[in-house]
């Protein structure tokens, strides 16, 4: 494939070699356009790529003034609470932990498609039932403990977003019954605030 | 004869084809921005949230090993941040130290200190060991960055700064919460979480 010109050594000026000059002036570039096409390949994959996903979380505004917090009282047929644990252990329940509604005791679940996944959709589906209200979902409130990580967190966020939950919000205190269903000592967080989020 | 003709016809002009490609080649490397090493390199943990990271005025915090890197975009920003921050801290910084400070990666060092980690070479400041950002509440440079970069963003853009955490899949919650505890001091109440790329099932 080679048709490289190829000098003729030069210095003859004989007019046969001028001729075979214009017969093979054709560079292969077939070469070069794979390695172009190559590269292309490459930066066109690593500039798109590079960007980090993010996820949006809006929290609500805290006064620094403790009383001014005030506490949103929601129906407790329509609040699933999910506790998140040290060693990925999660604990949900559905109303009030002193008086579940029926199938809302607490109950481990594990993260992700087959677990946690199932109970919010058959939940959210439940809770539109009862509230007959589209606007009236599903309240879901997030307790990480203090031995929880930040994937759990981030996973637990995700799994909001996939299922779809109008109304989700991230809560800081412990009871001390709740701390006894994770089954550790974690001490209850000092200081917190309820913080709730709406899905954006 | 009709198979002479077959071999004439094989090899094609390439030249059009390699002017496109080189175009396009020119354009990606432009276009492409050259990947700053991580001080801190965190596994930070997948999400299916396809939404991007915004290219300009953001601010990244990196959170891994209970310390806080602070990292903001934009030349001009991170200078205006600096000064904002040398008067603040009483700290000065020549100009020499501003331009490094003003092209270099994230950092996590007390202000006090910041001098010698720019004195370094870029590639011996890896190596350091950086103690992270002071964030108590009795030293909090983090908010006081986070402060001025957002004064710096507006000044010169016009536009509020958008805070991204980058946390370390490990990391702790209590740290996570210290750190938006002390975004929400600042009614920065809508941020983002920078999260890897999760395949659709899982």
């Amino acid at each position: 494939m080679a048709e490289l010109n190829t000098g003729d050594g030069g210095g003859k000026k004989g007019s046969k070699k001028v001729r075979s000059k214009k017969g093979n002036n054709k560079v292969d570039l077939t070469a070069m356009v794979d390695l172009a096409f190559l590269l292309i390949t490459f930066f066109m994959l690593t500039t798109t790529l590079s960007k980090p996903q993010s996820m949006n979380l809006g929290l609500p505004d805290k006064d620094p003034d403790k009383d001014k917090n005030k506490d949103v009282k929601v129906d407790e047929n329509r609040t699933m609470t999910i506790l998140l644990g040290d060693n990925n252990k999660l604990v949900r329940y559905v109303g009030l932990l002193a008086t579940p509604v029926s199938g809302g005791a607490p109950k481990d679940f594990v993260y992700g498609k087959d677990g946690i996944r199932k109970e919010l959709l058959s939940r959210k589906e439940a809770v539109l039932q009862y509230t007959g209200n589209k606007d009236k979902g599903m309240i879901v409130i997030i307790k990480p403990s203090k031995k929880s990580n930040y994937r759990n967190l981030v996973d637990i966020l995700d799994e909001m977003a996939i299922v779809n939950v109008p109304t989700y919000a991230i809560v800081n205190d412990f009871t001390p019954e709740e701390t006894k269903l994770l089954g550790e000592n974690a001490a209850p967080v000092e200081n917190a605030v309820p913080a709730e989020v709406p899905n954006p | 004869m009709a198979i002479k003709m077959k071999k004439k016809s094989t090899s094609t002009d390439m030249t059009a084809m390699c002017d496109v490609a080189f175009l396009l080649l020119t354009f990606f490397i432009l276009t492409a921005t050259a990947k700053v090493p991580e001080v801190m390199p965190v596994d930070t943990p997948a999400s299916t949230v396809q939404t991007k990271l915004p290219e300009k005025d953001l601010a990244t915090l990196t959170v891994g090993n209970g310390k806080v890197f602070f990292d903001v975009k934009g030349k001009d920003i991170r200078k205006r941040t600096l000064e904002l921050m040398s008067n603040k801290y009483g700290v000065k910084f020549s100009d020499d130290d501003q331009n490094k400070f003003a092209i270099m990666e994230s950092f996590g060092v007390p202000i006090q200190s910041l001098k010698q980690i720019l004195d370094m070479k870029p590639s011996e400041r890896s190596k350091v060991q950086q103690p992270g950002i002071p964030k108590d509440s009795l030293d909090n440079q983090l908010a006081d960055w986070i402060q001025n970069a957002r004064i710096a963003n507006i000044e010169i853009q016009d536009k509020e700064l958008q805070i991204a955490i980058k946390g370390d899949a490990k990391e702790e919650y209590p740290v996570i919460r210290r750190v938006m505890d002390i975004l929400q001091d600042q009614k920065i109440n809508n941020f983002s979480l920078v999260t890897g790329l999760r395949g659709k099932e899982k």
